[in-house]
This record gives structure tokens, sequence and C-alpha cells, in this order.
């Protein structure tokens, strides 16, 4: 790998930040022969703030919902001059998920040469922690507040897969900074491919999820570990690799690291929401033949 | 000489300046000048990246990016899509990028109303953009062409918007007297952007701006459109001389020399004009026209002087700021401040109402702001 990152160190990125770790690792994936098209957010105004920037790659930014399409315009000039370089379109969740996904889905449709990476911190944090589309259910959000009339945020998290691969993209995969080589690996794979490509990169935040900056790594391999955020690759629109874990932990080891979900861990109500959670880790399971999470010892015939 | 309808104009004018990105999304009156483009795309006329992007924010935000990226670009669109788009005008041009995109004026909803009227182009007034408005298929052409000198010239580069009067101008069809290739390469030289996403020299663009900057960043846009005003002039200059078609760049005038009352008006409106200003005059008016032709950079001293020794002066906007009266009025109100003379705002022609001749005299006889064509038993 580079011995120079592509994301200068220097940036205002929190300490601990998923984010920032994840893009980095990306970027250095893709080499420094990559163009960069940012959506407005974290990642965006963490590394460049003018007249500085952290950026060792061509980069542009311009508004919160368009990123994919500038990737396209970007992209179309680049052919047309004959310069032969992967063009990364990058948001947070919020313009991936929410303002984000009509440039999305026409830059898919069309077919254009752009890889997406969607950084999934799970709601607006540059802004103050609100919640988005990609915000988990049950996650306590500034707007979503926990309290006697709420459990959090009532509505599940957006199936962005679903919806990118609806539009059978070239290539899509998921990855987290806890498994670095494996979101390496995808990112080279993925610049070294043509056509609509979307990589779904799960980082945790330390500040709107609540937990200490040095468990970051350890919060993202307990998302994968309790089947809530599998990882995995699919090409033309169907799976061709899903990472599998002998022994799934259960989700409220990964909820309770997290104060967002703190109010789960208090009273009857809140242990009917774990399991209820459970179940969707579940289902994720089955759907993607992944071990189920055991909470007695496993009888012999039951598993999978 | 052709005959030809004003969105094919536009469009041949476009073809001409070779813009190697095009990014659309239908909307009209707008429709027939993106049409033609794609026609000349697949006919092999014109080698470009047509994106039939999915609305008018990701049509910006592809010329936005593919100008970053170092090629000519070329958008188009009306009204709502004018207004979808908005966010990225701004920032096209506060990032400095020669975008050059055709507006063919369409009134904004509500109520929905798919004619002309100028409120679309009046709205991003404030967005950095140079602003042209043609009164003829003819200037159309012409206009479109020179946009995109104007737009890269290394002590501009800012984006130009070429206004044009939905169906009024882009649906009809006029004699032209089209620019040759020969004419094109005089009059625009190759694109030469002054920085560009390259990975060989990597930069960043579209950086923020904490309160130490942001003024400053402000600032240099404001002087590259005083800057603009000798390089339009220019452009305009070198028309004639190379194609022998001569443009007052900031006006047209009619009449004027002698007027004790002069109409504004922008548009083909002002073309109708002269025929009210004549039949005014046989009535004993000494009327005069002055139709502006560049509205941003606007050249207040030069309007000024043109209107010097006029006692009365009305402003007939096709727009208004609701609350406040013509935009086009408060303008020359800003321009005349001191002088004597009297400045009427006067609205009409929203929505696609015709401005007729009647329309237009009444205006000149106006003595005080008023929505002249309304009919005020229906408000």
């Amino acid at each position: 790998m580079n011995e120079l990152h592509l994301i200068a160190p220097g940036h205002r990125a929190c300490s601990g930040c998923g984010l920032l770790i994840g893009a980095r690792l990306a970027i250095d994936a893709a080499g420094p022969n990559t163009v960069i098209a940012n959506a407005t957010g974290c990642l965006e105004v963490t590394t460049t703030a003018f007249p500085q920037s952290a950026w060792r790659v061509p980069w542009i930014h311009s508004v919160f919902g368009n990123a994919a399409a500038v990737a396209t315009g970007v992209s179309a000039a680049l052919r047309a001059r004959g310069i032969d370089a992967p063009v990364i379109a990058q948001a947070g969740d919020g313009g991936t998920a929410d303002i984000g996904l009509q440039a999305l889905s026409g830059m898919l449709e069309r077919g254009d040469d752009v890889l997406f990476i969607s950084y999934d911190n799970e709601g607006y944090m540059n802004t103050g922690v609100q919640r988005s589309g990609s915000t988990p259910y049950d996650a306590a959000t500034t707007t979503t507040p926990a309290g006697p009339f709420s459990s959090g945020n009532r509505h599940p998290k957006k199936d962005l897969i679903g919806i990118v691969l609806a539009h059978r993209p070239a290539y899509v995969a998921t990855a987290t900074p806890a498994y670095h080589k494996d979101l390496q690996r995808k990112v080279q794979r993925a610049v070294q491919m043509k056509g609509p490509r979307y990589l779904h990169v799960l980082v945790p935040c330390p500040v709107g999820w609540g937990f200490d900056p040095s468990q970051t790594i350890e919060v993202a391999r307990l998302a994968v570990r309790s089947n809530l955020f599998p990882l995995g690759e699919w090409r033309d629109g169907e799976p061709v690799k899903i990472k599998k874990f002998a022994a799934p932990v259960s989700v409220d080891e990964y909820l309770r690291v997290q104060s967002r979900f703190a109010h789960l861990f208090a009273g009857e109500h809140g242990a009917k929401e774990r399991a209820l959670i459970q179940s969707t880790a579940d289902a994720a399971a089955r759907r993607y033949g992944l071990s189920i999470y055991q909470s007695v010892p496993v009888v012999a015939g039951q598993e999978g | 000489m052709k005959v030809m309808e004003g969105s094919g104009a536009i469009a041949e004018a476009v073809i001409l300046a070779r813009p190697q990105v095009i990014a659309a999304y239908p909307i009209t009156p707008q429709t027939h000048i993106v049409e033609d483009l794609a026609r000349a795309v697949v006919d092999g006329r014109l080698a470009a990246e047509f994106l039939t992007v999915e609305s008018e924010h990701s049509a910006a935000s592809a010329v936005l990016g593919a100008s970053a990226a170092g090629v000519r670009t070329f958008t188009a669109t009306s009204s709502q899509g004018l207004l979808y788009m908005s966010e990225v005008v701004f920032d096209i041009a506060g990032m400095r990028l020669p975008v050059v995109m055709a507006v063919a004026n369409r009134a904004l909803s509500g109520p929905l109303s798919i004619w002309n009227d100028h409120q679309d182009a009046m709205t991003m007034r404030d967005s950095g953009w140079i602003q042209i408005y043609a009164q003829t298929a003819q200037e159309a052409h012409d206009l479109q062409l020179l946009a995109y000198r104007v737009a890269e010239d290394p002590s501009v580069s800012l984006p130009v918007m070429v206004c044009v009067d939905g169906f009024v101008l882009t649906h009809a069809f006029e004699p032209v007297e089209p620019i040759t290739d020969e004419q094109a390469d005089l009059l625009l030289p190759p694109f030469a952007p002054l920085a560009v996403l390259d990975p060989a020299d990597p930069k960043t663009f579209g950086a923020y701006a904490e309160p130490s900057i942001y003024t400053e960043a402000r600032l240099a846009v404001d002087r590259a459109m005083s800057a603009a005003e000798p390089v339009y002039a220019q452009a305009l200059h070198d028309l004639g001389i190379v194609a022998g078609r001569r443009y007052d760049p900031w006006f047209d005038r009619y009449r004027l020399d002698d007027a004790e009352v002069a109409l504004i008006v922008m548009g083909t409106a002002a073309q109708t004009a002269r025929i009210a200003i004549d039949r005014a005059r046989e009535q004993g008016l000494r009327a005069g026209l002055l139709a502006p032709r560049l509205f941003r950079p606007f050249p207040s001293s030069e309007i000024r002087e043109a209107l010097a020794g006029v006692g009365r002066v009305v402003v007939m906007d096709r727009a208004v700021s609701l609350g406040a009266g013509g935009i086009v009025a408060s303008e020359i109100r800003s321009a005349l401040y001191g002088s004597p003379a009297r400045v009427v705002g006067v609205i009409a022609g929203l929505g696609g109402r015709d401005v007729s001749i009647d329309t237009l005299e009444r205006a000149l006889r106006a003595d005080t702001d008023a929505w002249i064509d309304a009919q005020e038993a229906t408000t």
C-alpha cells in the first residue's frame, strides 16, 4: 500500500471517526489515479477548509444531493479528454439514502462509469446527530429522542442495498473499517471494473452513536458479527459472496456499547424491542445463509 | 439566409461551439433546443456526450462536473427546471466554471403556466451568472456562440445564461444568417480552462470557506462580473467585424435621442415596442425605446447616460418581486438615482399574456406604477 496516504494527516475529523478511517482506506486502495466527487457532509467539511485540503487526489464538492451527478459529468469529460481514471462519488448516508437518492438512481440506471461509495454513519452527524433514512430502528437521535413515550427512531433502516441491487449495477459490496483488508480488496476490485458500481461502508460515529473513540473498530466488528451488517458482494444484481462467521454474537452485545440504544436496556419494553432487533438480524442471516445467533447451546441438527 | 426555428438557431450556435458534454432534462419550452442537439450528436455532426439525466438538478450538476474536468459544456432549461437546479446554479458561479446555458423564459408556479414571462431568470438575478436577453432568433444564435467567448475568457471565468422568450422566440420561425465554421473559429478560441480535475496535478474544487475567506470569494465573483463588461463588448464588436452584424452590447435604442418618454423592456417585446413607439409619435408623444440586452452585470452608467434628458421612464417588467414591484424598474430607479427623470414601473405580459402593440402603447402613457394588463374584476 502507499506509504503516503492519499488523505493527508491534519484533517479536522473527531478522534475515532470511523468515516475518516474508512475513506482513507478506500482512497489508498483506489490509488492516486482517481478523481473524487464528494457530497456535502462530515467528510467534506473535515478535509477541505480553504485554503487547506487533505486530498492528494483531484477532488470536487458541489452540494449535498448531487455527488452522483457531478461524478457522471466528470466521468464523461475525462472520457472526452482521453483520460482513463476511475471516478468515485462519495457521500454520507444522507447524501445517499435521502437527498442524494435520485441522483444515485439516475447514475446507476444510465450505466454511468462511476463507483459510488456511501459512508453510512446512520444519521446526520455533521449537523448534530439528526435522524436519516439510514438510521436504524430504535436509535435515539436529536430528532428521534428516546423518552417515556418513545423508544427512538420508529422506522426501520432504509434498505439501500436492496434499492441499489434493483438497478442491477455491475458491482455492489458492503464493508466496514473493522475488516480493512476486505474493504480495500473490494475497492481495488471495484475500481478495475467499468460501469456503475456501489460500495456501502458502515462507519461508526463515536459522537452520534455514543461510544468511546477507542472502540470504533470494535463497534464496527460487532455490527458485522451480530448479523446486523453482513459483508457481501454482488455482481449484476446477484450475490456472489457473503462473509460467514461460525458463531455470531447477539445484537445485545452490539447495542449495549452505544448510548443511542441505552434506553433499550431499561424496562420490559426495552427487552421486547431488543428481541425485535434480534429477529431482524436473524432474518438477514437466513436471507444470506449465515449462522443464526443461539442464546442456548446449539442442539444437533438445529443449526442452519 | 435560412428560415430557422429559434430553438434551432440556438442549437446551431451550440454546435459551432463544439461542447463535449451536454446534459439536459426535458421541460417546455426549452425542449426543442436539446432535441436538436441530440439529433446532431447521433448524426455525427457534434462529437459530444449527451447525458439524459433524471432531473435539472442533475443536469446542472453534470455540466458542473464536466466543466471542472476541463471540457466545454451546455445545458438548457426553463421555469421550474431553472429553480430546481438553482442551488447548483449558484454553485457553478461560485466555483467560477464557464458553463453556458440557454434559458427559454417561462412563468413560475403557482399557478402552473407553461407560457412566457421572465420570472424564472429574474429569480436567478443574484446567482453570479452573466445574463443576456435576446430579441430575435438571429440575436439568440449570435449571443449563444459569443456566450462561450465571454464565459471562458480568463479574466472572467463565469457562467453565462442566454435568455430567450419561451415559444415567442423558441418556437417561432425567423430568417437567420448562420455563423459559418470559419467565422466561429475567429470568434471563439479553443477552451483553455484555468484549472482542471486531473490526476496528474491534483486540485481541490469546492472547498468550504470559513468567515475569514467567504467575503473575499464572493468579492472575486463580483469583480469578475465587472471584468466581463469589456470582454463582452469586445466579443460583440468582433462579431460586427467578422459577420457584419453589429449590436450595441448594452441595449438597443430606438428613437431615443429626442424622447421625452422612454420605454424600457427586455426580450422579444422590444421588437413589438418599436411599432408602439412609432404610433405614439404619430399621436404627438415623443417616445423612445431602450431595450437592455445585458442584464447581469447591469450596465448602470451606460443606461444613465442614454436616458439623460428623458423626463419620464416607463419600465415594463415581465416578472415581479411580489410586494415590491418590477425588478428591472428597481434597477433603473437605482441607475437614475439623483437624475430628474421620473421612473414608472409597469407589470405586463406575465404567464404568456400577449404583449400587444396596444399593451405597449398603454405602458408608454402610464403615469403611475400599475399592472397594466390585469383584469381587476377577476383578482
